[in-house]
């Protein structure tokens, strides 16, 4: 630059140390020696530490017997078996409680933000107060809410609430009936699961030719029709039960039967789902009133029926909105899962940290957390990405 | 002439419609609303029935009422109590000087302190915590805040004065309640002796306080051209929004003290706030990348013309524009970092929710009342960031008026 500028001699050159170039150079230097230097500091100083209390540093030990009880796990596990099997253990409750979670905290949530937006004032203030309450208040508070004041008085095993369902809901938990698959079960699942497939099939294709021609080729009610005769064929094939329901009955101290959701998990699951509902539905309250209203007002003018508006005019655009805040509530929720701490339902942090108090193994334990989190949000983050990046509009 | 008649019928103010035609637009607009409104009033007034029957008749509030000192303070020493008035009477001086100066929002804050003062003065309650010393501070309190106020609006206080006041008051605070060693006026208290609110609010301000200034230089560092800058930013701020804050916690209360010499010893209290500061940090910093990435690129080369150098730039002319755009993201940031500080109840500390569990778990009695207590953490937690929520929609449509902030 300099040489194409013939009033600046050289006796005017910038100095070193205003030269951009250098400056540069010279900060990523000093930088590189901070950050390595404290780096070196700080390992030198732990493997000290580690020599001093003797600690592990390797995974070698992840093979030896646990030693300690996981209460409720979902796998077969026994105290004399490995870490690795408490750690799966540890690691499916954590993707129960937040898969569960998550699904239950968008449905809430949802209904929520269209009952906020509902024209009836009563419904729409008791969404306000439904989100005002939950959005104020720590989850851990809402956790020891409903954990120690709402399951912890219910009554016990022999005077149980039942409530229609079957439910019953006692100190040892909440006793769900649930239909279970009977012995020809298998054969209606697998042709509702063809049917299923078979009718996205007809769907793509009858829509793609809609597309094309332009011509009405009823794709909702055939891939409807669809499923249906499947269903149908494969309840006929099972002999009319493909499932039965189990319901849970009382026999000696304890109810057998049915499906048990014990109180850490169900305490766990409501104020999970309840309190990122009520994120959920601002979330989706955002982006439905973010849609212009003459979208709207467009949408009736030519035609379109309210489903229609509703299905091809607004949640199109809504959901563009809506998804990329949604992904980072999903991740919210999925770490949030990690209070279940608290209340001693044991999910992959839980279990890490009793493994933790057990000498001298911090470093790899914790190391093993941390992946586990980090592959966890990388993973929800990555494959909602892929479905957010397809619903944008296509930019030039 | 006609014109002037339509618009005229456009000046008019919208009337309010009436109790009857507002009933029929809001409840009972459809069959589908009449329907549903008819069915929710019996619900609605079962439910604020059965509300109202438990709080004011069912409900034992002895667990709550009975121990006011220990939800504030926790453990800290009884004797050494005025440690903490002093300090609430320093903020309260300068809130009031602020409210002296610049009114608006401060107004409102000012007034709602010292009706909560005045109020607990004169609860017509019997009780040991409130004796008359107690009930003559609080109402003081009052009086320091109409003193503040007629510093900050008669006199010519410079008003960088005013925020060194504000910076001071916390700082000097925090030597005071700790204390030293060898003072016989203000022996060293033990933080493990701090609990209660002191705790929360501590953390959560702390907290606050200390992340703004990292979270800018994370943003910052995660723009830089310094490779190394840049990655080492990077990494640092999707680890720390990867895991759970109570991972972080651990890694501050347990992990931490491997890496730093073996003498080292830091205080139990000052991990936790550490590690809520290193959290709030790297959410703060993606928000705060947010408003630099939407600093007009003019704006900068039209700094660099008129000769400003890069530190210069990013001081008077991108950070200034940066945090305006991104100030509702950090304000809501800043209140889940307040409700954030009760997982430290999990690493053992007793902050308000600590408090309150302890309180519960001291006594089989109280077993029976942890409804109420609950109830009344709940309470709290809402009202405190239910304001905070309040105060930063104001803030923000002040900040839409006026652009001189």
């Amino acid at each position: 630059m300099t040489n194409n500028q013939p009033s600046i001699s050289s006796k005017d050159k910038i100095p070193f140390y205003r030269d951009e170039r250098i400056i540069m150079i010279f900060a990523q230097v000093l930088s590189t020696v901070m950050i390595i230097g404290v780096l070196i500091w700080a390992i030198i100083n732990f493997f000290k530490a580690a020599e001093a209390r003797n600690m592990t540093l390797t995974f070698g030990f992840l093979k030896e017997a646990a030693g300690f009880p996981i209460s409720n796990p979902p796998i077969d596990y026994e105290p004399g078996m490995s870490y690795i099997r408490a750690f799966q253990a540890g690691l499916i409750n954590t993707l129960l409680i937040s898969g569960i979670g998550i699904i239950a905290a968008t449905i809430i949530g949802t209904l929520t933000a269209l009952a906020r937006l509902s024209s009836n004032w009563l419904l729409s203030r008791i969404a306000l107060v439904f989100i005002e309450f939950h959005r104020n208040i720590p989850l851990l508070v809402l956790l020891f809410i409903w954990y120690f004041v709402v399951f912890g008085f219910v009554p016990p095993v022999k005077e149980s609430l039942q409530w229609p369902g079957p439910i019953f809901v006692n100190k040892r938990g909440v006793y769900l009936t649930w239909p279970r698959l009977t012995e020809t079960g298998g054969i209606f699942i697998i042709l509702v699961v063809i049917g299923f497939l078979v009718s996205i099939l007809a769907f793509t294709m009858l829509r793609g030719r809609r597309k094309i021609t332009g011509k009405e080729t009823y794709y909702i009610p055939t891939s409807l029709f669809l499923l249906m005769i499947f269903s149908l064929g494969g309840w006929f094939l099972s002999g009319g039960t493909p499932f039965q329901l189990d319901i849970p009955y009382l026999k000696g101290f304890n109810y057998q039967g049915g499906l048990r959701l014990t109180p850490e998990f169900a305490g766990m699951f409501l104020s999970l789902s309840l309190y990122t509902a009520a994120f959920i539905a601002e979330v989706v309250r955002g982006g439905i009133q973010a849609v212009d209203r003459g979208q709207l007002e467009a949408a009736r003018a030519v035609g379109l029926s309210q489903f229609q508006v509703l299905s091809l005019v607004i949640m199109p655009q809504a959901l563009r909105i809506i998804i990329p805040p949604m992904i980072s509530q999903y991740l919210n929720l999925t770490k949030n899962s990690s209070l279940a701490l608290a209340i001693g339902f044991q999910e992959v942090f839980a279990v890490g940290k009793i493994a933790i108090n057990q000498a001298g193994r911090a470093v790899p334990i914790f190391a093993l957390i941390m992946l586990t989190y980090l592959s966890l949000s990388l993973l929800t983050s990555f494959v909602l990405n892929i479905y957010n990046r397809r619903i944008q509009f296509v930019m030039r | 002439m006609v014109n002037i008649a339509i618009e005229q019928d456009h000046i008019r103010p919208p009337q309010p419609p009436g109790f009857l035609k507002w009933m029929k637009e809001n409840l009972f607009s459809s069959i589908f609303n009449t329907v549903l409104t008819i069915l929710l009033i019996p619900l609605i007034s079962y439910f604020l029935f059965a509300v109202s029957k438990w709080v004011f008749f069912a409900a034992e509030w002895r667990a709550v009422t009975q121990f006011p000192l220990l939800y504030a303070v926790g453990q800290y020493p009884r004797d050494q109590i005025w440690r903490v008035g002093i300090i609430l009477s320093g903020l309260f001086l300068f809130l009031g000087i602020s409210w002296g100066r610049w009114g608006g929002l401060l107004k409102s804050i000012s007034f709602a302190a010292g009706f909560i003062m005045l109020v607990t003065a004169l609860l017509p309650v019997q009780h040991p915590a409130l004796d008359l010393s107690m009930r003559l501070y609080l109402g003081s309190n009052l009086l320091i805040i109409l003193v503040g106020y007629l510093i900050g609006s008669k006199t010519a206080i410079k008003n960088i004065y005013i925020f060194v006041g504000w910076l001071l008051v916390p700082v000097c605070g925090i030597v005071l309640l700790a204390g030293f060693e060898a003072s016989e006026l203000i022996p060293n208290v033990s933080t493990t002796l701090w609990g209660g609110l002191l705790v929360t609010i501590l953390l959560a301000a702390g907290g606050i306080f200390l992340s703004f200034p990292l979270g800018i230089a994370l943003a910052f560092g995660r723009r830089s051209s310094l490779p190394v800058v840049s990655a080492f930013s990077t990494l640092f701020i999707e680890v720390i929004r990867g895991v759970p804050l109570v991972t972080i916690l651990f890694m501050f209360s347990i992990i931490l003290a491997l890496f730093l010499p073996v003498e080292s010893r830091i205080d139990r209290l000052v991990r936790a706030l550490m590690a809520v500061t290193v959290f709030s940090a790297a959410y703060s910093a993606e928000n705060i990348r947010g408003g630099l990435q939407a600093v007009p690129l003019g704006q900068i080369e039209a700094s660099k013309a008129l000769g400003m150098g890069n530190f210069k730039t990013t001081i008077f002319i991108v950070l200034p524009q940066a945090l305006r755009a991104v100030l509702p993201a950090i304000v809501g940031q800043f209140i889940s970092l307040f409700k954030d500080t009760t997982l430290v109840v999990i690493i053992g500390i007793n902050d308000f929710l600590g408090i309150g569990r302890s309180i519960i778990n001291s006594d089989p009695e109280f077993v029976q009342m942890r409804t109420e207590v609950y109830i009344f953490m709940a309470v709290v937690y809402w009202i405190f960031s239910y304001l905070m929520s309040l105060a930063s929609r104001r803030m923000e449509s002040a900040m839409g008026m006026s652009n001189n902030m």
